[in-house]
């Protein structure tokens, strides 16, 4: 009853970049980022009532180091006519990507132990420059948007990280590092680049959370 | 200082000639010694001494010419010519291909190429909203209105690595022909004309004040908003699916096809010109190789034929640093979208029309790392060299 759908068309290659959106949300950090390597395989189901449920297999690699793999089986499901609610993901990925547990400790302590908080701009900038102290923050930056993208993604969307165009530490009484972000997102179908709010908070043991988030007035 | 040849007959002419090596206060400097008759003696003559030794061989009777009439002037030449070739040295790796540039120094490298070989001609085929010249460059060794190719870029601005690399992919066709087989066959039968700006307004305005500008920068009568997007302008199911009608949208069509003169001015470039074999044009990013449709989701009629092309062109492409390009019509593979160049062209005749995005899948999106430029440019190359080749073949 799924339909096969080819893995260099569209409707797949969207419902694929929605579940590495919202998988760079859960497993996002400072050390690692997530990409796709290649869409193995597609299938679309017409849930009467329901929806369009999408299931993927997936290849995914680390941007840092690119010589490992893991698979990944996502299904995301858009649901019929609702514009509030955030599509369906549900993921198993298989195997392990190198631990990044020393990398995302010295990065915690690095930005605990500053004394002023961090502000930056333009990342990367235009030349597609990412200082490497930077590049961190880059990578949270993908978390945060992860989250936005999978929000906001439809079966009509395409959504990918185009600039962090500020972001700015704020420093906290609890032991979550806080970065307030303006971040660019592309959408491919309309071809527009939205600026969005996003705060991040994000911790070596508990990870990424995004509390809020906010489209900003339009142009840019 | 004179250098003369020496011809002799026989032994005693040689003998007579060793003589006159031997006095030193001459300053001969023989640059071939007299040893053998049927061997030709060189000697270098300080202009003080070039009456006497002419004399004395004159009146031996002994043959000689004048290979060089003044030594010195041969050796200014050749310094001139050191120089100059110097120069050409450093100004032609003066300019990194693999950095991105403002558009006055591509403007610039524009007309070194031009300078440089005498097959590239620069020639201005219109110019934009805002009146900038809008610049192509011919590549053509010979022939009357030979079966053409047309290559842009840069259509939408923001796409950076697009005009970066079709700079690259000038100097290299330019380089290389004479000397690389394909590229030398290619141009002996056909012409290239390479428009590696086509949007030259927005990119200023990227460089300027909004890094992420992709339309024109034409102001539209009764709205705030400024630009067209100069792919969803060509009369090809102009204002159907695809585009908006709100002229504050990135894909704004406009209000007419054609109303842009960027666009128009290709369109009439191409259509007086009438011997276009192939329309080719770069963005990015996604890494695809697409041909006709985008206005519409049925096959086109030469659908078999440019879907192989397509596969093999990816297949070249992938040869260099394994980057995978999708292949497919546009409808299909990215989104339908109308007014579309490529649909534009292969309406109007030219079967081999194919759009490519480049480098990468969005982890840089349109802010691809300086670093990527070369290895963009030279994998896109090998995909468009693969289509060119199956074109020239196909037009003789």
């Amino acid at each position: 009853r799924a339909m096969e759908l080819p893995p260099g068309h569209f409707p797949a290659a969207r419902a694929a970049a929605l579940a590495v959106g919202y998988l760079r949300y859960l497993r996002g950090g400072p050390s690692s980022g997530l990409q796709l390597r290649e869409l193995r395989r597609a299938r679309l189901q017409d849930i009467d009532d329901v929806g369009h449920k999408y299931y993927l297999e997936l290849e995914l690699e680390d941007v840092l180091d690119k010589d490992r793999t893991v698979s990944c089986t996502a299904e995301v499901l858009y649901q019929l006519g609702s514009k509030s609610s955030a599509p369906d993901v549900q993921l198993t990925v298989q195997g392990e990507l190198r631990s990044t547990e020393e990398a995302d400790q010295e990065f915690y302590n690095r930005i605990r132990s500053l004394e002023k908080e961090l502000v930056a701009e333009n990342i990367p900038d235009s030349h597609g420059n990412v200082p490497p102290e930077l590049e961190p923050i880059h990578l949270l930056a993908w978390a945060a948007s992860g989250y936005v993208i999978w929000q906001n993604s439809t079966e009509n969307t395409k959504f990918h990280l185009a600039q962090v165009k500020h972001v700015k530490q704020v420093k906290r009484n609890d032991e979550d590092l806080q970065f307030d972000f303006v971040v660019l997102l592309h959408e491919m179908v309309s071809q527009e680049v939205l600026p969005w709010e996003v705060t991040l908070l994000w911790h070596p043991q508990r990870g990424a959370r995004v509390p809020q988030s906010r489209a900003m007035g339009a142009g840019s | 200082h004179q250098v003369l040849r020496i011809r002799t007959k026989n032994e005693e002419e040689v003998k007579q000639l060793q003589l006159l090596e031997s006095l030193e206060h001459l300053q001969l400097d023989f640059w071939i010694n007299p040893s053998a008759p049927a061997l030709p003696v060189d000697v270098r003559i300080p202009a003080v001494s070039v009456q006497s030794v002419k004399a004395f061989l004159e009146s031996q009777g002994i043959q000689y010419s004048i290979l060089i009439e003044d030594l010195q002037d041969v050796l200014d030449k050749e310094k001139q010519d050191m120089v100059e070739s110097a120069q050409r040295q450093r100004s032609s790796s003066s300019f990194d291909f693999g950095a991105y540039h403002t558009l006055d120094d591509i403007n610039a490298e524009l007309d070194h190429l031009a300078s440089e070989y005498s097959f590239v001609e620069k020639i201005q085929i219109g110019e934009s909203y805002e009146k900038r010249p809008l610049y192509v460059l011919k590549f053509s060794t010979g022939g009357s209105k030979r079966p053409a190719i047309w290559l842009d870029a840069g259509i939408h601005s923001r796409e950076w690595v697009t005009q970066a690399s079709a700079l690259w992919i000038a100097n290299k066709i330019a380089s290389d022909y004479g000397t690389d087989e394909s590229i030398t066959s290619l141009l002996d039968k056909m012409d290239l004309f390479l428009l590696p700006v086509a949007n030259p307004d927005g990119f200023v305005y990227t460089h300027t004040t909004n890094r992420m500008w992709r339309k024109t920068r034409s102001k539209i009568p009764g709205s705030i908003c400024v630009g067209v997007d100069p792919n969803r302008n060509w009369d090809a199911g102009f204002g159907g699916p695809g585009a908006s009608n709100n002229p504050c949208s990135e894909s704004y069509h406009g209000p007419s096809a054609n109303s842009e003169v960027e666009v128009k001015s290709v369109v009439d470039f191409i259509k007086n010109h009438g011997n276009f074999k192939a329309f080719l044009t770069l963005h990015s990013y996604s890494q695809l190789l697409m041909y006709p449709y985008g206005y519409k989701c049925t096959r086109p009629d030469d659908y078999a034929e440019l879907e192989s092309l397509g596969r093999a062109a990816a297949s070249s492409i992938r040869s260099l640093y394994g980057t995978t390009f999708q292949v497919g019509t546009i409808c299909k593979t990215i989104y339908q979208a109308s007014g579309g160049s490529i649909d534009w062209s292969y309406d109007n005749g030219i079967k081999y029309s194919f759009a490519f995005e480049l480098r990468d899948t969005g982890r840089y999106g349109f802010l691809l790392p300086a670093n990527q430029i070369l290895p963009a440019a030279k994998e896109t190359w090998l995909g468009l060299k693969r289509i060119m080749e199956h074109v020239r073949d196909k037009s003789s």
